[in-house]
């Protein structure tokens, strides 16, 4: 499922499981757990398909359609921060420590400006729910022609979210070490390095879903297929933008240096949360001249 | 007004049977994890990694004020956002006058929010 990293090689279980002997025991081993266990549970209220009709019964490719899927996922995802957070203060490491604290600073900085940008699509499908969202945009209206800005910050958050280049401060490598799993060993870190990968499959599914027709695919219709080849060719079409995205994930981290904290902060609370706002308001002010009320 | 159905979501059984799969799979490897690696202890290597030279002093060092002062900006903040979430799943039945009163309530928001610039509480400098 996820782009396999070196640390997912089964070696991950052999190696020693270290903790060191100044480290807070319990919320040391702790941290992956929960950094692990957010990142599996954000997949449930994301549509990955149609429905598909077998042997009588409608099956909706979605594990659960919550109609309040988008405070699902990114009340969940908040959690997350929990994880890195204990992770390195419990570590009593001095890298870890001002990893855990760049990472948490980072990560509620950023959630404001996705809070805002994620408005402005609520506002314009008036339901929470990621399938009715996703089926409003059936066809080629996707929102992405709709929200160009919107998703421009949607997507420098989710970097900075996912902790990836160019917002990797909390574990770059010249400074600090390791970051927050300077101290993890064996399956530990490979809870945080699998979540990380975790979260940024979710946040491409998330891209596709939001601003790209998600399981949506333009013109598909007119071919006059039947249903469940129609939803099995949407799932693969979901699964081929998200790839995409991370492919843009892996192509940014190779091609874009990273920030100093200071540009980090200015950008994201001086620069993407006034213009989330602008762009909430403008939306706004469209909707309503468009449906002339 | 429709009357509303207090009847069991079956997407939250959904939810929680994802919560108990993904939980099954964190205790499952710590158990792995627990017998299958080689154990070794030793006073120095127990010790806190630290670039190779002995450590100094306690790691729980106090740190930056400005990491505070976000964190209660976020707190702050957030709360803004989470009021907007109920107007924009109805904006489209409020209309103008929502947008007028969202925009009213969104320029006292940024009027705080430039008073803070303004005393550099985001000055990282």
């Amino acid at each position: 499922m996820v782009y396999c990293s070196p640390w997912l090689t089964e070696q991950s279980f052999f190696k020693e499981d270290f903790t060191p002997a100044h480290a807070d025991k319990f919320l040391f081993n702790l941290a992956p757990g929960i950094a692990m266990f957010v990142a599996l549970i954000t997949g449930a209220a994301i549509p990955w398909g149609g429905t598909l009709h077998l042997f009588g019964t409608d099956y909706a490719l979605q594990i659960a359609d919550l109609n309040i899927g988008i405070l699902y996922i990114s009340g969940v995802v908040s959690i997350g921060v929990y994880g890195i957070m204990l992770g390195g203060w419990a570590s009593n490491n001095k890298f870890a420590l001002l990893g855990a604290i760049r990472a948490s600073s980072q990560m509620i900085s950023y959630e404001i400006g996705m809070g805002i940008a994620i408005i402005a699509i609520v506002m314009m499908s008036g339901s929470l729910s990621l399938d009715e969202i996703v089926r409003q945009q059936a066809g080629f209206h996707w929102n992405i022609f709709y929200q160009p800005i919107g998703f421009l910050i949607f997507i420098t958050c989710a970097f900075a979210e996912c902790n990836r280049t160019p917002f990797d401060l909390p574990e770059c490598e010249q400074e600090l070490v390791g970051g927050y799993h300077t101290e993890y060993s064996s399956m530990k870190l490979g809870f945080f390095m699998f979540s990380e990968y975790v979260n940024m499959f979710i946040s491409s599914a998330l891209m596709a879903s939001l601003y790209f027709g998600g399981y949506n695919m333009p013109f598909i219709d007119q071919l006059g297929l039947p249903q469940n080849v129609l939803t099995l060719l949407g799932t693969a079409f979901l699964f081929a933008k998200i790839f995409f995205f991370i492919f843009f994930f892996m192509w940014i981290r190779w091609t874009i240096p990273r920030f100093r904290y200071d540009q980090l902060m200015h950008l994201g609370w001086k620069v993407l949360m006034p213009l989330a706002i602008v762009n909430m308001l403008l939306t706004g002010g469209a909707i309503l001249l468009k449906n002339g009320l | 007004m429709p009357s509303i159905q207090l009847q069991p979501d079956l997407n939250y059984i959904a939810v929680l049977l994802q919560i108990g799969i993904a939980l099954a799979f964190v205790l499952f490897t710590y158990a792995v994890i627990a017998v299958a690696g080689p154990k070794l202890k030793g006073k120095n290597k127990d010790e806190n990694f630290e670039c190779g030279i002995e450590a100094q002093g306690n790691a729980r060092v106090p740190y930056s004020i400005k990491y505070f002062l976000v964190a209660i900006l976020f707190v702050l903040f957030d709360v803004e956002v989470i009021f907007l979430y109920p107007w924009a799943v109805n904006f489209k039945q409020l209309g103008w006058i929502g947008l007028v009163e969202m925009t009213l309530f969104v320029g006292f928001f940024l009027f705080g929010f430039y008073y803070i610039v303004h005393r550099g509480a985001l000055k990282w400098e």
